[in-house]
């Protein structure tokens, strides 16, 4: 472990708001972590990975906070029983270049490949395939867990004695310990290509229409709409679904693909420089980028053969594009709402179109089923996620959606926020004392603790 | 915690029951009620204060506090830190004594320096702990534009302020690499309990334009700023008027 910097050091989530300074250390081995949080400050340890949730979950304010991408051993593949035994501080991009040759893929990727499998548990991150799929945790096996009283823990949903604090791990951001290791299932794939089908909707009415007609047929789905238009045209977006493409896939769609099937390409077109003049990212260039991807895409239905980054991770070819934001940095709101709460939606896709506040990136999708985790975010129906750059007026405007979201019996996602009050997210999280009571039973002293945890009086 | 839209949870006033910090509190609640800590000298000005509050629906706290007892202050801060982080600290206690009797008299002027410069300097090592120790917060701190450029008609207040300026200032630098901010506020003449009787001044301002400075300028992360906005360029005028010219100014 090196030495914890004496000096401090600010961090912030990907959305570059509310930096705070922490002490930090990189740790390489399980045994460095159990010694930190034997030796943790009065104002508590934890866990970062790549520090791509938004908002203040990955800092700890005047306390400790452990750099766990040096963590970073994959410890075993087994492509027969299709399980990996992987740290923490493992990245999904590493693991996904690891699993192809055997074509084997990760269950679950969110927008970004650049997060850890500990955040990606602490989280119980949702990619396009939540609908089939599940959240993370529905594929984690077992993990080891360092726990505040010095012991490492071997947690697994199907133990009765270990299930509870398993799944208060998975979602509960990094606030019962610290995950050391966990056993992933993984799918089987035949190509690193995805077949996918390319469509415009008109307004949001037809797409969600669609979306609740065809999703079943997609294993991956997810749409993206223009979140400016106003009007009839409300809601209007591109809808990108598909399935993982076979060889015969392959050898119908694109022949030229075949020699390169497994093969993972990520072209990098360069970074957003340091101090990017303020608000680049304005109504009118947005305005322009919303009528671009709109018009770019076919008018009528396309299919093709897309590779990885095209299909999941068409920002991860921009490092640090989070600049473009301007110094205030930028907030992203994502919430859920139930299956009938149409209405409700509706109306918030409204109150975000007609509050003059700008959005380039905004994603909607249906959610399937939840899993047992008391924090975890996704449940059967409808989520949206926009990405506004922080402005005057923008407090009020998430708080009305707050209002609208909580009314509606749903939720925001706890790895994105930044800014909501106490009180409303545990409204929002009606098992959050369930949460509260696992933790002060494993953690009683409160080792472990976050800005997020402070703020939200986890 | 201060969230990423720049609202804090919880606010230190010291000086409570100073009109701008009143305004500023008020500012705060109205968006949505925050934990306010009320450090001022026990009395009906600062028990009425609380109520306001209180009734705002913000959980208030009352801690004795009294600026020339330097010796107790690194308490008053723990004290009010013992619920919680303090987010936004406003330094706002002070006096504005009568000018000629400031001058002439050294009780008078003494006192002013006490509570004016000494008291916020102790405060502020006092808060700068606290900041270190939580590794985020903002210390805002009431100086004025009498500070800038003594004149003759107020130097004696005009000299603690710039004192306390100075120090806010540099304390701002200092606390940069531990996570703590300081924004310096120098308001002209703010129609407060503290100028009540005199004539107000050009570009006059009140407790509640002072306050939407104040909760702006901690969103926006700023370090220093002037209210009104104009004052600042007038100020950065009157910098550079020769001194004999200086003097035969109106001000
Ligand atoms: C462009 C972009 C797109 C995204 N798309 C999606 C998406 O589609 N779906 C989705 O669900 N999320 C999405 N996210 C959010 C992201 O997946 C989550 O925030 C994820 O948790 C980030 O992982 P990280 O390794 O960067 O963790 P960090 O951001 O560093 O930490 C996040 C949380 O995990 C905890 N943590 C990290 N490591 C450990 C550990 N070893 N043990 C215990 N706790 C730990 C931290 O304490 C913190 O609470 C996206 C983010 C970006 C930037
Ligand atoms: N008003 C202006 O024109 C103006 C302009 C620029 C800057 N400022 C500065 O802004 C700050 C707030 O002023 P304001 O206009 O709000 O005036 P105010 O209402 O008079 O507030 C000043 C407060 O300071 C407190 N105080 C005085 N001596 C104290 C002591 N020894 N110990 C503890 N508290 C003491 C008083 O509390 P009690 O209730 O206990 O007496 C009073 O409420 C001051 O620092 C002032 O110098 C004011």
């Amino acid at each position: 472990m090196s030495a914890p910097s004496t000096a401090g050091r600010p961090l912030a989530g990907w959305g570059r708001t509310a930096p705070t300074v922490a002490l930090v250390a990189t740790v390489s081995a399980a045994d460095d972590v159990v010694r930190a949080v034997a030796s943790a400050p009065e104002r508590g340890i934890l866990a970062r990975g790549l520090g791509r949730s938004y908002g203040d979950a990955a800092q700890n304010a005047g306390g400790l906070v452990l750099d766990m991408t040096r963590l970073d051993r994959i410890h075993a593949i087994d492509a027969e029983a299709r399980l990996v035994d992987v740290d923490a501080g493992v990245s999904l991009d590493v693991l996904m270049r690891a699993l192809l040759p055997l074509r084997l893929w990760v269950p679950v990727l969110p927008g970004t490949s650049q997060v850890t499998i500990g955040g990606a548990v602490a989280a119980d991150v949702h990619g396009k395939n939540h609908h089939v799929a599940g959240s993370f945790g529905n594929h984690v096996r077992s993990l080891d867990l360092a726990t505040a009283d010095g012991a490492v823990r071997t947690l697994a949903p199907d133990d009765p004695a270990t299930s509870a604090l398993f799944w208060a791990t998975v979602g509960g951001m990094g606030l019962t310990g610290i995950v050391l290791r966990v056993t992933l299932a993984v799918q089987p794939v035949e190509t690193s290509y995805f077949v996918v089908d390319t469509e415009r909707a008109a307004n949001l009415d037809e797409l969600m229409e669609r979306l609740v007609e065809g999703d079943h047929r997609y294993p991956y789905s997810v749409a993206w709409f223009d979140a400016l238009t106003t009007g009839h045209r409300l809601g209007r977006a591109v809808l990108t679904r598909g399935r993982s493409a076979t060889r015969d896939d392959l050898e119908a769609l694109a022949p030229e693909l075949r020699r390169t099937a497994l093969a993972l390409r990520r072209p990098s077109r360069g970074t957003v420089p340091r101090g990017m003049p303020p608000r680049l990212l304005n109504r009118l260039t947005a305005r322009a980028f919303n009528e671009l991807w709109f018009r770019v895409s076919p008018a009528a239905a396309r299919r093709d053969v897309q590779d990885v980054t095209q299909f999941f991770h068409p920002l991860d070819v921009v490092q640090d594009w989070n600049r473009l934001y301007g110094p205030r940095g930028l907030c992203q709101y994502q919430f859920a709402v139930p299956d009938g709460a149409e209405e409700q939606f509706r109306r918030c896709v409204r109150v975000i179109a007609e509050s003059g506040h700008v959005s380039a990136l905004n994603v909607l999708k249906r959610f399937g089923p939840r899993n047992p985790a008391p924090l975890s975010f996704p449940t059967a129906g409808w989520t949206l996620a926009v990405d506004i750059p922080v402005s005057a007026g923008l407090d009020g405007l998430l708080r009305r959606l707050d209002a609208m979201v909580l009314d509606a019996g749903g939720r925001v996602y706890l790895a994105k926020d930044s800014r909501l009050p106490a009180t409303t997210l545990a409204a929002m999280y009606p098992r959050l004392d369930e949460f509260r009571q696992c933790r002060a039973e494993v953690d009683p002293t409160g080792r472990f603790a976050s800005d997020l945890s402070r703020r939200l009086a986890l | 915690m201060i969230n990423a839209l720049g609202v804090p949870q919880r606010l230190l006033l010291l000086g409570a029951t100073s009109d701008i910090a009143q305004a500023v509190a008020r500012r705060y609640a109205a968006d949505q009620p925050l934990a306010v800590v009320l450090a001022a000298r026990p009395g009906p000005r600062r028990s009425e204060a609380a109520a306001a509050l209180a009734a705002l629906g913000c959980p208030v706290e009352e801690v004795d506090f009294e600026a020339t007892d330097t010796a107790a202050h690194a308490e008053v801060v723990r004290t009010a830190a013992a619920g919680g982080d303090i987010d936004v600290a406003l330094v706002a206690f002070g006096v504005l004594p009568d000018a000629e009797e400031a001058w002439n008299d050294v009780g008078t002027a003494v006192a002013a320096a006490q509570v004016n410069y000494v008291g916020a300097v102790s405060v502020g090592v006092a808060l700068a702990a606290q900041l270190r120790r939580q590794g985020h917060g903002v210390v805002v701190a009431l100086s004025s534009v009498a500070g800038e450029r003594p004149r003759r008609s107020n130097f004696v207040y005009g000299s603690t302020k710039a004192g306390f300026d100075a120090f806010y200032t540099g304390l701002g630098e200092a606390l940069r690499e531990h996570g703590g901010r300081v924004l310096v506020v120098r308001p002209g003449f703010v129609r407060s309990k503290m100028t009540t009787g005199m004539e107000a001044a050009p570009l006059s301002v009140t407790p509640e334009e002072v306050a939407e400075a104040v909760v702006n300028g901690v969103a926006n992360g700023k370090e220093q700023l002037w209210v009104p906005g104009p004052m600042r360029a007038v100020m950065s005028g009157l910098r550079h008027v020769p001194r004999p010219v200086f003097r035969r100014l109106p001000i």
